[in-house]
């Protein structure tokens, strides 16, 4: 009987890949956005209004991460914004594989600002590093103010948290004030929005935040 | 490449680096923070590994609690919940010491 000592990171082989992307997008000056909550919290819509503001102000370029399926990379590109679809094939969640995939037409150098949209699912995408400079948590009201503090890892890693569907706050029980004091004390240092992508309320306030943080 | 594979590739790549028949054991270190739950990890492996030299292994996994330090008293503090301040001096100057590991500690074979 042998027993071997190991000592080996089981995220090696993505933390690898993660590290050089990080490089490649620091090489070509782009900084990047990973963007993650459950499935329709409103990833998609929250793209569709930001890139809309920031036309003419940041060259932008979004990855769809879905399943299956490319109907979100089609509502990104009729923004008049180039979208590159991945389909996981039944993966939960994007890894640095399937990202290097996804770079191969993009050419990073000509662009500010690359998002990626990743699999609807509040777990597994936190595990799998995409090289990102920021992840983006967004929460829709409609989810329940207890969230964060059933899935931490996700509050606790965003540098930004986008509370979505504020329109529906009449309808819905949610304490907007718990998600926030449990986020801060997950992540002191997060910055939030409160945003509705159906009325705009809030959009130009993380629209603006986001131009000066790429640009700064 | 979920996490159940990259551990068994991990662990396949170490089977045939030290010429194993089959690997018997297979121990893992989870940090309370990880983000990964012990029994579906297990499931998943438990699944894949068929066919292959850990076809019988056991996942043995052990959690590390989540530990933090205080930087401005040097208390030591549990971080199993979130945690604001120090409970011993309430400064926020804290930081995370253990909780976030993921990784395969030592394997046994035959
Ligand atoms: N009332 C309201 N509905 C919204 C808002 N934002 C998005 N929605 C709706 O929520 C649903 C899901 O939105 P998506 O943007 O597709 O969500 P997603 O997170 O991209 O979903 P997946 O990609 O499937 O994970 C759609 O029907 C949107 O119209 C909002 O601020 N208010
Ligand atoms: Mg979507
Ligand atoms: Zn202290």
């Amino acid at each position: 009987m042998a027993d071997i000592n190991v000592g080996r990171n089981i995220l090696e082989a993505n933390e690898r890949l993660a590290a050089e992307h990080r490089r490649r997008f620091a090489q070509a000056g782009v900084k990047v956005l990973n963007l993650i909550s459950s499935p329709g919290a409103g990833k998609t819509s929250l793209l569709e209004q930001t890139l809309s503001r920031l036309a003419g102000r940041l060259r932008c370029a979004v990855i769809e991460g879905d399943i299956q399926t490319d109907e979100d990379a089609r509502r990104v590109a009729a923004c008049g914004v180039r979208a590159v679809q991945i389909e996981t094939q039944g993966a939960c969640h994007l890894d640095g594989a399937m990202l290097a995939q996804a770079l191969e037409p993009l050419d990073l150098a000509a662009l500010d600002l690359l998002i990626i949209e990743n699999v609807g699912n509040l777990v597994c995408p936190v595990d799998f590093d995409l090289g990102e400079d920021l992840k983006v948590a967004v929460l829709s009201v409609a989810e329940g103010d207890d969230k964060p503090s059933k899935y931490p890892a996700l509050f606790r890693e965003a540098g930004v948290l986008l509370v979505n569907k504020i329109d529906l706050l009449p309808y819905v029980s949610c304490d907007l004030e718990r998600i926030h004091r449990t986020c801060r004390a997950l992540n002191p240092k997060q910055v939030a929005f409160d945003v509705s992508c159906k009325t705009g309320e809030g959009l130009p306030a993380w629209v603006d935040w986001l131009e000066s943080w790429v640009k700064g | 490449m979920s996490i159940a594979q990259s551990l068994l590739s991990i662990v396949l790549e170490e089977a045939g680096r030290h010429q194993v028949q089959r690997v018997t054991k297979v121990a893992v270190k989870v940090g309370a923070w990880a983000n990964v739950v012990p029994s579906s990890l297990t499931f998943s492996f438990d699944l894949i590994k068929e066919g292959t030299l850990a076809a019988e292994a056991i996942l043995a996994i052990e959690q590390m609690p989540a530990q933090g330090v205080c930087h401005a008293c040097g208390a030591s503090i549990d971080m199993a919940q979130p945690v604001f301040a120090c409970p011993e001096c309430h400064s926020k100057d804290i930081e995370l010491t253990s909780g976030q590991e993921l990784y395969v500690d030592h394997i046994e074979a035959e």
